[in-house]
This record gives structure tokens, C-alpha cells and sequence, in this order.
């Protein structure tokens, strides 16, 4: 719009017009001064509603149009957004719903007359604002129920928290916020991409400390992240998983899983999680089960030296078998380059059929059926701590859980028929 | 019997005040006399406090604690260096710890040695366990700068004490003491316009009570308390959650090359970041206290966060502390 009140060649040198609305001093002096017809002209796309007749820029109509709408919705959903959460901040108190409507009205009247002094373009007949408003209000009701306002302005006060460091982790660097984002989060992944299934919820103790012993596999460790999900969304616990090292010396990645109430697995943190009383995972199996080749896929690696059972023993803990299957189709590990892994650091450079050949896309995980099956706990207790120490006995504990798992991975297996659909 | 204590390194901002109090509590906590020595002249007063002035670092110390009758030594000279004399405190430190110790072996009146170590002998490493306890040791090993001095001063003291069984000894491993008047690396760092941090880390971070600091070591002069105890305030703070309480902005800075990164971005906003703090802001560092509280039986008074905030109070709120809303 702005153009338009531009004065005669202002856009190029003077006098040397810009070739399009203002002709060049020359042209104005052949045409011997109808160049000062040009501003009337002008004026009138912006002055009515009415379709400006033919002039000589029939282009520049539909631009300023195209121009003042997006401004107009853009105020109007600004004040649709920022309006009614102002009102709870100050006092929190109870919203009735008269609060509700009041403040719609006003928020709608007051976007209304924002869009109707925004400018003098023609509004009223495409927009109609009104109901722009209701509707988002409505919608606000819809997702967030009907007790939207109080919920914003729980959002915000927590978020205002947040900002000012207001909230506490525990020893660990557990933080149980983060956790319940990244959870909801999550949620697609786990429930629209991999269609998980969830079996033997009710195995998990629903109070006191036990040892989630789980398979692992699929290149990159997701399946500890949905594990973690699976028991948070349907026991209601925190799954506390115990990492390998190299995950707290990756920039990012460890620092999240702090975060999440992941720890180091090593004998003390375990030991000091199970006699809290905290639900402890682990995946014995380590870099040796998720960085196997595909054509290995569901056989079990060696468990780890037994220390988990020695933890779980000490502790006096139950140990819950947990067998998943799906994570071995989510990147299929065909190739490996070892020299260049160990030139990085890392336990192995995965090759799947998608990975550096197509770049980040290769990235996102195949669409596999996942199932997650929470086995018959293995109790601890009838041994007593002092038996941690024998190692017979932890060898046996240990291949009667490894046995457990892969027994029920190939029923599941069966169960599941094809791996993608 | 009154005591004779002696304390190294009353220069030092915490010895200072250590032995003051110390001197302050006089007979009535069954403490004779205060004996203080260090090569500088402490800044404060010291109260009834014995200053000598002397380098533990020569065999004059031998004397001091013959003259002296000193049958409890508290060593304290054992100090994180400060920037300029990087090369002087491992000097100190090391050779120090060593001469104190021959003399005290020498000694026939010394029955009791207890050390201001630090939790920097637990190193700090992606292979940490989520807490130390006293048994563990640092897992990566410690390679340079003060947590090498202070494991080196530990070795020393343990030496000592197979040679001399019936002196009893403490090792008190005190996480950094924050409080605006204790001069401790991170007291120095939070107090920074901006905080440079490792990018990708947010590390666990905890802190001592000043008032936790003195009553331990109190009570491990005026009863027998041997053995080794880390003193560090309950709970965890992180780094980002310590920034936004501060209102003061992170400077997220890449791993490799940080500690050169966050000297220049510090210079250049008028500030200074002391020497060896690298690995603690990458990694963090966590203690059990138990043994302090079970064993040593002091219940600690303040939470790290407690102690953050106390702190905090003293500072100037920061840039972004209008966006935090904290007052």
C-alpha cells in the first residue's frame, strides 16, 4: 500500500521514474502533465470494497489486498491469545464460565475493533473476525476443557517457574517435569508410528523397588526410550534406566538423560535406586545387543556379567523380565564401518539400508509393530544378600532370565505375524 | 587438658575465619590456644588467634609445633589455585602437606590431624556413579591441577598415619563453600556477569554451608571423630537452574577448547574464571553425605539449594532476572 502513496519517481534516481506506476520525467513531458491524474487513481483500491475499476495497475489491487489480510488475522489471533490468559495471571482465582463469556465477548470486540482501525482495507467481506475469535475460544475449550483459563494459567505460572529456576531435581538429576513432557511427547511415536502394544502391566509392583530387565536392540537405543513410556503412560512409574557411559559423554544426549532419571549402570547407582525404592531397567546386553546385524535379529547376546542380578540380589528386589519386540526392524543394522567407530569413539558405525544413503531421512525409524511384554517377576528375595557373592548362583539367576526373554520374544513373534503391517 | 591447635593457611579467607572462631570458643569448648601460620599476613583481624609467620614449606614449622606444644593440627592450607600463581599452589599444596607431615611425625605432642580436603579428589567423569561415597575413587583418574594436588595430598596424609597409628586423623571432603565473604572458585564464577557453560552439559552441582563447614570441623577438633567424611548441602542444583536463579545468562560454549573460550568471553565482560573448573561444569560432581550424618553424627542444617540461595541474596540480581520475575 505503501508504494502506491510513493510521490512520482521516488524509487529510482530522480526524474527517472520506476518504470511501472510513475513514468520517467521524459515520459511526463511527452505526455505533457496527465501524469498528475495517476494519484487520484490510486487512491481508490484503498478508499472502498467495491471492485476498483479498470486503471492501468490492475496488479496492484489484489497485493494490497493480499497484503492487509494476513495483518488483519494476525491481530485478531493475537488478541484472541494474548487477552484472555492476561486476565487470570494477576489473581489466580476460580474462572466461572460467565468469565469465560465475558471475556470472549470483550476479547472479540476488542480484535474487532483492532482489525477495523488496522486499516482502511476492505475486511468485512471476506474475514468475519467474530467468528474467528469464537472459534478459537471454542477450540481452546475443546483441547484444554472447560476450565481452559485456569488451565493457561497453570501453564504459565509453571513455565514462570521454569524460567527462574524455580523446581528441584533429585540426586540423580531427575527432573519429573521434563520427564512428563517428553512423555507426552513421545506418545505419537510410541502409539500412532509404532502401534505399541503393552502386555503385563500388572507385573510391575506397584509400590517398593524392582529391576526391569529388558532386551536390547535396534542400533540406536529407542527402545529404552519407549520401554520408559510404556511403564510411565500405564503403571503411572518413573523407569529409572541405567546407561552406558559413553551416553553421559555425548554432549545433549546425556544431559537429557540425566534428566529423564537415567543414571550410570554401575553397581552403585543400581543398588542405590533399588533400595529407594525406585524402578530401575537395564539392558545387560549393551552395545553388543543393539549394534548387531540385522540377520541376527531377536537372539539374545550374553547378559552382561550377571551384575544386575547381584545388584537386584543385594537389594532384595524383584527382577521383571521385559521382552520387546519391534526395536530390531526400526533401523535394520546391515553394515558397520569399525575403523571409522573407533576413530570416533563410538562402539560402532551403524550402515542400514536407508542411513548415510539418504542423508537425515534415513534417520526416521521404520514403521515396526512394537510389543512390549512385562514378564512374571523373578523374586530375589528367598536368596539371601550374602549370596550375591556366589557366582554359580548368579550365573543361574542370570541364564533364567535371558532364557525367559527369549522364550517370550519368540512367542511374541509369533504373535505379532508381519513386522510392518 | 586445653588444646593447642594449630591452623595452616590463615591467610586464606576460610582459615582466617575458622580460626578466629576457633579462638572465639576458647576454654569453655576446651580449646587452649589458637596457634595460626602462613607466609602473608592474613587480611582480617584474628582475633586471639596466635599468628606466626612462617612457610610450612620449611622445617621451621617443626619448630612452631615444639614451641608451641600443638597437639592438633588443622591442616587448611590445601587451596584450589588462583589465576597468576597456578605454578605456586601445587608448590604449596604438595610440598607443604609433606613438610607438615614430617614435622607432625617428628612431633611427640601432636595426637590428632585433621585435613580440609575437598571433593575434587573424586574427579569428575562421564563414568561417575550418581553419588561418590567415601570408598570410591575417581573413576577417569585425576590428571592435572588441583585434583591431582589434593589426591596427592590424601596419599600423604594416609602415609601418615601407617607410620603413626596413634595420631587420629580426619579427612573432611568438603564440596566449594559459597558465601559472599569465602573466596572458592565457583563463588568467583556465579559472581560473573555472564556464565560460560559446556554446550550439551548441564552438571550437577553442590555446595557447603559455610556455618555446616565450621561446626564439622569444630567438632572433629573437640571430639575424636577419625576417618574420612565428604560434607556437601542435601539435594543437587544444576548449572542452568543455578543460571536462571541468578538471572544471569549461559554462554553456551563447545566442549573442546572451553576452558580457553570461557577465559576470553569472561575477560571480555570484566571478569576472571578460576583454573581446574572445567571438568566439574562438563561433568558435575555428587556426594554422599551418610557417613557425616551416621558415623561422624553431624546433621547437616543447610540443602546445597539453601545455600545457593544465601548466596544468591548477597549477589546483584542479574541481567535477565526480569525475565525470570525472580525479585
Amino acid at each position: 500500500m505503501t508504494d502506491e502513496r510513493k510521490t512520482i519517481g521516488s524509487a529510482g534516481k530522480a526524474g527517472r521514474g520506476n518504470r511501472q506506476t510513475s513514468p520517467s520525467a521524459a515520459a511526463r513531458a511527452l505526455a505533457g502533465g496527465s501524469a498528475v491524474k495517476k494519484p487520484v487513481a490510486k487512491a481508490k483500491p484503498s478508499a472502498g470494497s467495491t471492485p476498483a475499476p479498470k486503471t492501468k495497475q490492475p496488479v496492484a489491487e489484489p497485493a494490497a489486498k493480499k497484503t492487509a489480510k494476513p495483518s488483519a488475522r494476525k491481530s485478531a489471533a493475537k488478541t484472541a491469545a494474548t487477552a484472555p490468559p492476561a486476565q487470570p495471571k494477576p489473581r489466580l482465582r476460580a474462572v466461572t464460565d460467565e468469565d469465560a463469556a465475558a471475556a470472549a465477548a470483550a476479547a472479540a470486540e476488542e480484535a474487532a475493533k483492532r482489525t477495523r482501525t488496522a486499516g482502511s482495507a476492505p475486511l468485512s467481506a471476506g474475514i468475519p473476525l467474530d467468528d474467528i475469535v469464537v472459534a478459537l475460544i471454542q477450540a481452546a475449550q475443546r483441547v484444554l476443557g472447560t476450565d481452559w483459563e485456569a488451565r493457561v494459567a497453570t501453564l504459565l505460572a509453571t513455565i514462570r517457574k521454569r524460567m527462574s529456576g524455580d523446581y528441584e531435581v533429585d540426586e540423580f538429576g531427575f527432573d519429573p517435569q521434563i520427564t512428563e513432557v517428553l512423555t507426552a511427547a513421545i506418545e505419537p511415536l510410541a502409539e500412532k508410528w509404532f502401534r505399541l502394544e503393552v502386555r503385563g502391566i500388572e507385573n510391575i509392583p506397584a509400590e517398593g523397588g524392582a529391576l526391569l530387565v529388558a532386551n536390547h536392540s535396534g542400533t540406536v537405543p529407542i527402545d529404552g526410550l519407549i520401554t520408559g513410556y510404556a511403564v510411565k503412560k500405564y503403571s503411572g512409574r518413573n523407569l529409572r534406566p541405567l546407561g552406558a557411559d559413553l551416553v553421559f559423554s555425548l554432549p545433549f544426549v546425556g544431559q537429557v538423560a540425566r534428566k529423564v532419571g537415567a543414571t550410570l549402570a554401575c553397581t552403585e547407582d543400581a543398588e542405590r535406586l533399588l533400595t529407594t525404592g525406585e524402578l530401575a531397567g537395564v539392558w545387560p546386553e549393551g552395545f553388543k545387543g543393539i549394534g548387531k546385524p540385522f540377520a541376527e535379529r531377536y537372539k539374545l547376546q550374553r547378559f552382561g556379567r550377571g551384575g544386575f542380578v547381584s545388584s537386584a540380589m543385594r537389594a532384595q528386589v524383584p527382577i521383571v523380565p521385559v521382552s520387546i519386540v519391534g526395536a530390531e526392524e526400526i533401523y535394520p543394522l546391515v553394515g558397520n564401518v569399525p575403523s571409522l567407530a573407533r576413530l570416533l569413539g563410538l562402539p560402532y558405525l551403524p550402515i542400514t539400508p536407508f542411513f548415510p544413503l539418504l542423508g537425515p531421512l534415513g534417520m526416521i525409524p521404520l514403521p515396526s509393530k512394537w510389543i512390549i511384554e512385562f514378564g512374571e517377576p523373578i523374586r530375589t528375595d528367598a536368596y539371601d544378600p550374602e549370596s550375591a557373592d556366589d557366582p554359580m548362583l548368579l550365573f543361574n539367576v542370570t541364564d533364567q532370565v535371558r532364557e525367559t526373554i527369549q522364550q517370550t520374544l519368540y512367542g511374541l513373534l509369533v504373535d505379532r505375524g508381519n513386522a510392518f503391517f | 587438658m586445653a588444646r593447642s591447635v594449630l591452623v595452616t593457611g590463615v591467610a586464606g579467607s576460610f582459615a582466617s575465619l575458622f580460626a578466629r572462631r576457633l579462638a572465639d570458643l576458647g576454654e569453655g569448648a576446651g580449646i587452649g590456644k589458637v596457634v595460626g601460620i602462613d607466609t602473608m599476613l592474613p587480611p582480617g583481624d584474628l582475633g586471639g588467634v596466635k599468628f606466626v609467620r612462617a612457610d610450612i614449606r620449611t622445617p621451621v614449622v617443626g619448630k612452631v609445633i615444639a614451641v608451641e606444644d600443638v597437639d592438633t593440627v588443622v591442616h587448611l592450607d590445601v587451596n584450589p589455585p588462583k589465576r597468576g600463581r597456578a605454578g605456586g599452589a601445587k608448590e604449596l599444596n604438595v610440598i607443604g602437606t609433606m613438610q607438615l607431615l614430617a614435622a607432625c611425625q617428628r612431633s611427640a605432642t601432636v595426637k590428632k590431624f585433621i585435613l580440609g580436603s575437598s571433593t575434587a579428589v573424586y574427579g569428575s567423569s562421564p563414568r561417575d556413579p550418581a553419588m561418590f561415597t567415601e570408598s570410591l575413587l575417581a573413576r577417569d583418574g585425576v590428571r592435572s591441577g588441583f585434583p591431582k594436588d589434593i589426591v596427592e595430598v590424601e596419599s600423604y596424609v594416609r602415609g601418615f598415619a601407617r607410620r603413626r597409628p596413634e595420631v587420629l586423623i580426619t579427612t573432611l571432603r568438603a564440596a566449594q563453600i559459597l558465601h559472599p565473604s569465602i573466596d572458592t572458585p565457583l563463588a568467583t564464577y556465579f559472581s560473573s556477569p555472564v556464565l560460560p557453560a559446556v554446550m550439551g552439559f548441564d552438571p550437577r552441582l553442590q555446595f557447603t554451608d559455610l556455618r555446616d563447614a565450621f561446626a564439622v570441623l569444630e567438632q572433629s577438633i573437640v571430639k575424636d571423630r577419625p576417618g574420612t567424611f565428604n560434607i556437601a548441602g542435601d539435594g543437587v542444583v544444576l548449572l542452568s537452574q543455578a543460571a536462571r536463579r541468578l538471572g544471569r545468562p549461559v554462554i553456551p560454549l563447545p566442549p573442546i577448547g572451553f576452558a580457553t573460550a570461557a577465559r576470553r568471553v569472561l575477560r571480555a565482560a570484566g571478569s576472571d574464571i578460576p583454573p581446574d573448573l572445567h571438568r566439574l561444569l562438563t561433568y558435575g560432581r555428587v556426594v554422599d553425605t551418610s557417613a557425616l550424618r551416621d558415623i561422624f553424627g553431624y546433621e547437616l542444617t543447610r540443602s546445597s539449594m539453601d545455600t545457593f540461595d544465601e548466596f544468591r541474596e548477597s549477589l546483584r540480581p542479574g541481567i535477565m532476572s526480569a525475565v525470570g520475575g525472580r525479585a
